[in-house]
């Protein structure tokens, strides 16, 4: 089939086809969309999240003492519970009002990449933060500044168990013998494997442990929020895959900046990463010649990703396979609502228990758990990861039950198929959306199709 | 016939010398027969389950040497199961099992997964069932999978993936079903036939398609639980009721067992969902829990030494739970390799002394009739069968 550039672009790239925006017309323009991702004024900062969780934890110690203590703690506990249905409200407000979506798909694409999960309700504002503070600014720079930002910001410190590292020679520990402090090797580990260099590059368990005891300084609590403790660092120099960081004079934060920054020029990391974002908006098995190209970008140019991106974007493989992903299910629910000419106000329109009941519990019937991936590896790419019955039920249940409740009256669906699919829809959904009993039934067809899950 | 599966049979095939050209699934090797009534649940135990906790060896005096704050043994709580190893106390709700018999495990084993300690290829090569010497993609199915292509009555309902997590190891050629507790689906007859002709073309959504209407006309939807283990319990209350009907074969997922810090309470939530899951198996299962034998597989195990956050990093040697009426319980299985000077892999991880996927192979050796030669070169390509650890009742 051949698809001309601003369908492929709206459909492989961004969330589909929308009544309201027209899609993008060249490589440029979805490029510069990008800054349409940055963070919002006012959204979720860390000092907020920690404000908020410390404010939580002074309301639940005192909550016996009186029924109005008892009372304000649950409510704060109400409102942190909500924050992640709140968190989806969000993004998917924002994903459905970008012109392109390119950029908002590239915030998904991160946030994944480097999966940090708020395991429990305490830390759900840090999560909003996180994308807000360590994914946003940089999906239009350089995937070092990311990198740095993502596996030092204190969501990442918390999950992956940085906050309780400590240098085993440290001063701290060398004060405190009795308290056994030692070396967490999680973030160091997941940093070379999942982060940057990918689990076949030659890094070596030493290599993992002379990381992690150069990582050691990170902190964050919630007395004092992120800082930089030398005092809780290894002394000396660490040696990661060849090359010596720090040992001269104190242990700083640069020592790790510099080496995250060479561990993200490495070509083992441009390779890698490079086949993830070709797996992502491409293809499950991309070409070498694709992955090898937005490689080679990427060392020519340290990593500065809207030239990789461009790569990718202009390569023939993106028409070629037209079709062979699925969306994901948060993808799925943000093209569904363009199509439907939903708008980001009307997302936001929604309150409790409506919000949960028609966002947040069907995305996790379709597998994607909000913010609850299941390892920091993410969410799967594969399309039979996403289309088992279970998961494909909810998905059509969906489509039945959702349009009406933001669209009345429903859309012809024989009008809608135009609008949302372009043409690119195959001869059987043509046949049988007009044979539709009624217009929800045929608005749920053209929603539950392949043509429209796949992308 | 996948590429893999001839990809290992060729393999292996070279090496014991025979015909290149025959297809795996014939000549020498014989089908299993389904038997009407064994049954088997797999369960992943996903980010690295802490054997050395969960079944505390407080018999071997460098336990005590190597953790403080964890696996402190019956003084702290856990329950005392042979004078040498000891139950977590937050798997006190299986101790009934363990009196009866329904409850056993293994210490020291693992996959043939080393070194990299990364948990993905670790969960996929235990999906997987193979060795090293190929390189890991899922979509080249697990080890159930082949189990079931190596059974000719074996159909569609014969296995379940229970949950909305993508379980690898019943991926594969083979045709199984998938359904999560809570799923549900109705349609007019109308909108269902014009769905079926939209899917028609596209294999993927067709058949997962022809099978979510299926399941969700035969099973109602389950009650929404409460507490912290409601989900686990959901899950072996579902995979029961499969069981119970056509089933045969179950599996699903439990995660939360990366304990890397505050061990003590990551690692007691987890357990109480594994012992809640398996509880509700049991119980659902009812008179067929006589028949049912349980596996509890995680990737790999974990330090030996507590690290600095009272927790444990990845490691290597791990444990596998067993229940279930068919089982042989009340006992500990495999060799004990130590934990002193010299006796540690890498000087840091539980040394494992077998591989876990013997125990697999003679659970299905010994539940479904399947052969030596199958087990070896393509259920589990590489394995060496070993001596029967005698498992089964």
């Amino acid at each position: 089939m051949n698809v001309d550039f601003p369908q492929l672009a709206a459909i492989r790239l961004g969330f589909g086809l929308s009544p309201l925006m027209p899609p993008p017309q060249d490589p440029a323009e979805l490029l510069a969309g990008l800054g349409l991702a940055a963070p919002e004024p006012g959204s979720m900062t860390s000092e907020q999240a920690r404000e908020m969780t410390k404010l939580r934890t002074r309301l639940r110690r005192a909550r016996y003492d009186s029924e109005a203590a008892e009372k304000e703690y649950s409510v704060q506990n109400k409102l942190m519970g909500r924050q992640l249905a709140r968190d989806l409200q969000g993004r998917i407000a924002r994903a459905v009002d970008d012109p392109f979506g390119f950029g908002e798909r590239l915030v998904q694409f991160w946030s994944d990449h480097f999966t940090a999960v708020p395991t429990g309700l305490a830390n759900n504002p840090l999560g909003s933060a996180y994308v807000n503070e360590a994914i946003r600014p940089h999906i239009g720079g350089r995937f070092e500044d990311m990198f740095f930002a993502a596996d030092t910001h204190p969501m990442m410190l918390v999950y992956l168990n940085q906050n309780t590292s400590r240098g085993p020679n440290s001063m701290a520990a060398r004060r405190q013998p009795d308290k056994a402090l030692g070396l967490n090797e999680n973030l160091a580990r997941e940093a070379m494997e999942l982060h940057s260099l990918g689990v076949g590059a030659p890094y070596t368990q030493a290599d993992v442990r002379q990381l992690a005891e150069l990582l050691t300084g990170l902190s964050y609590n919630l007395q004092k929020g992120f800082e930089y403790l030398p005092q809780i660092a290894e002394p000396g120099a660490e040696t990661v895959l060849g090359v010596s960081y720090g040992g001269e004079n104190k242990a700083t934060l640069r020592d790790i900046r510099l080496a995250l920054r060479d561990i993200a020029r490495r070509a083992e990391t441009a390779q890698h990463v490079s086949r993830k974002l070709a797996i992502h908006f491409v293809s499950d098995s991309p070409s070498a010649d694709l992955v090898d190209q937005m490689a080679a970008k990427w060392r020519e140019t340290d990593g500065h990703l809207p030239q990789v991106y461009r790569v990718m974007m202009t390569h023939p493989e993106l028409e070629a396979t037209f079709r062979q992903k699925v969306r994901q299910p948060f993808d799925y629910m943000v093209a569904a609502l363009r199509a439907l000419g939903v708008t980001g106000k009307q997302v936001m329109a929604l309150d409790f228990p409506q919000l949960p009941a028609i966002l947040f519990q069907p995305l996790a019937g379709m597998g994607q758990r909000w913010m609850r991936p299941v390892g920091p590896d993410g969410w799967p790419e594969a399309p039979e990861a996403w289309i088992a019955p279970q998961l494909l039920a909810a998905r059509i249940s969906w489509a039945l039950q959702t349009p009406r409740k933001f669209v009345k009256p429903l859309p012809d669906p024989r009008d809608m198929l135009q609008t949302a699919l372009g043409g690119t829809q195959s001869p059987e959904l043509d046949w049988a959306v007009p044979k539709a009993e009624n217009r929800a039934e045929g608005v749920a067809l053209i929603l539950a199709s392949s043509d429209f899950n796949r992308r | 016939m996948i590429l893999l599966n001839r990809r290992l049979f060729l393999k292996s095939a070279a090496l014991i010398g025979c015909s290149a050209a025959a297809h795996p699934l014939t000549s020498t090797i014989t089908f299993a027969a389904l038997p009407a009534d064994s049954r088997l649940v797999v369960i992943i135990l996903r980010g690295a389950m802490d054997g050395l906790d969960a079944i505390q060896p407080y018999g071997d005096p460098m336990l005590a040497k190597l953790r403080s704050k964890i696996s402190t043994g019956p003084d702290n709580g856990a329950m005392d199961l042979d004078g040498f190893y000891a139950l977590h106390s937050r798997l006190a709700p299986l101790m009934p099992l363990w009196q009866k018999g329904e409850l056993a495990f293994a210490h020291a084993v693992s996959t043939p997964y080393r070194d990299k300690r990364s948990h993905f290829d670790g969960q996929d090569l235990l999906e997987a069932g193979s060795g090293n010497d190929l390189p890991i993609d899922w979509r080249a199915g697990g080890w159930l999978n082949r189990l079931l292509q190596a059974m000719p009555q074996a159909k569609a309902e014969t296995a379940y993936s229970v949950g909305v997590e993508p379980m690898r190891i019943l991926s594969g050629e083979a045709a199984h079903l998938g359904w999560a507790p809570r799923a549900a689906l109705t349609m007019s007859p109308q909108a269902q036939s014009l769905l079926d002709h939209v899917y028609h073309e596209d294999a993927l959504f067709r058949e997962s398609a022809r099978d979510a209407f299926r399941i969700a006309s035969e099973t109602s939807q389950s009650e929404m639980g409460k507490g912290p283990t409601a989900d686990a319990a959901a899950l072996g209350a579902f995979a029961a009721s499969r069981l119970n009907a056509e089933s045969r074969i179950a599996a699903f997922s439990l995660a939360g067992w990366d304990s890397h810090a505050n061990q003590t309470a990551v690692l007691g939530r987890a357990l109480d969902n594994l012992a809640a899951a398996i509880l509700a198996l049991r119980d659902g299962l009812g008179a067929n829990w006589g028949s049912t034998t349980v596996l509890a597989m995680t990737e790999f195990g974990r330090t030996v030494r507590e690290n600095g956050s009272a927790g444990t990093d990845h490691g290597t040697g791990g444990a596998l739970i067993m229940a279930g009426g068919a089982i042989k319980g009340r006992r500990a299985y495999g060799d004990w390799p130590g934990l002193g000077e010299g006796q540690l892999y890498a000087d840091r991880d539980l040394m494992p002394t077998r591989d876990i996927r013997a125990y697999a192979a003679w659970a299905l050796r010994g539940q479904f009739g399947i052969e030596q030669d199958m087990l070896e070169r393509i259920i589990f390509p590489g394995l060496d069968l070993g001596r029967d650890p005698g498992i089964l009742a």
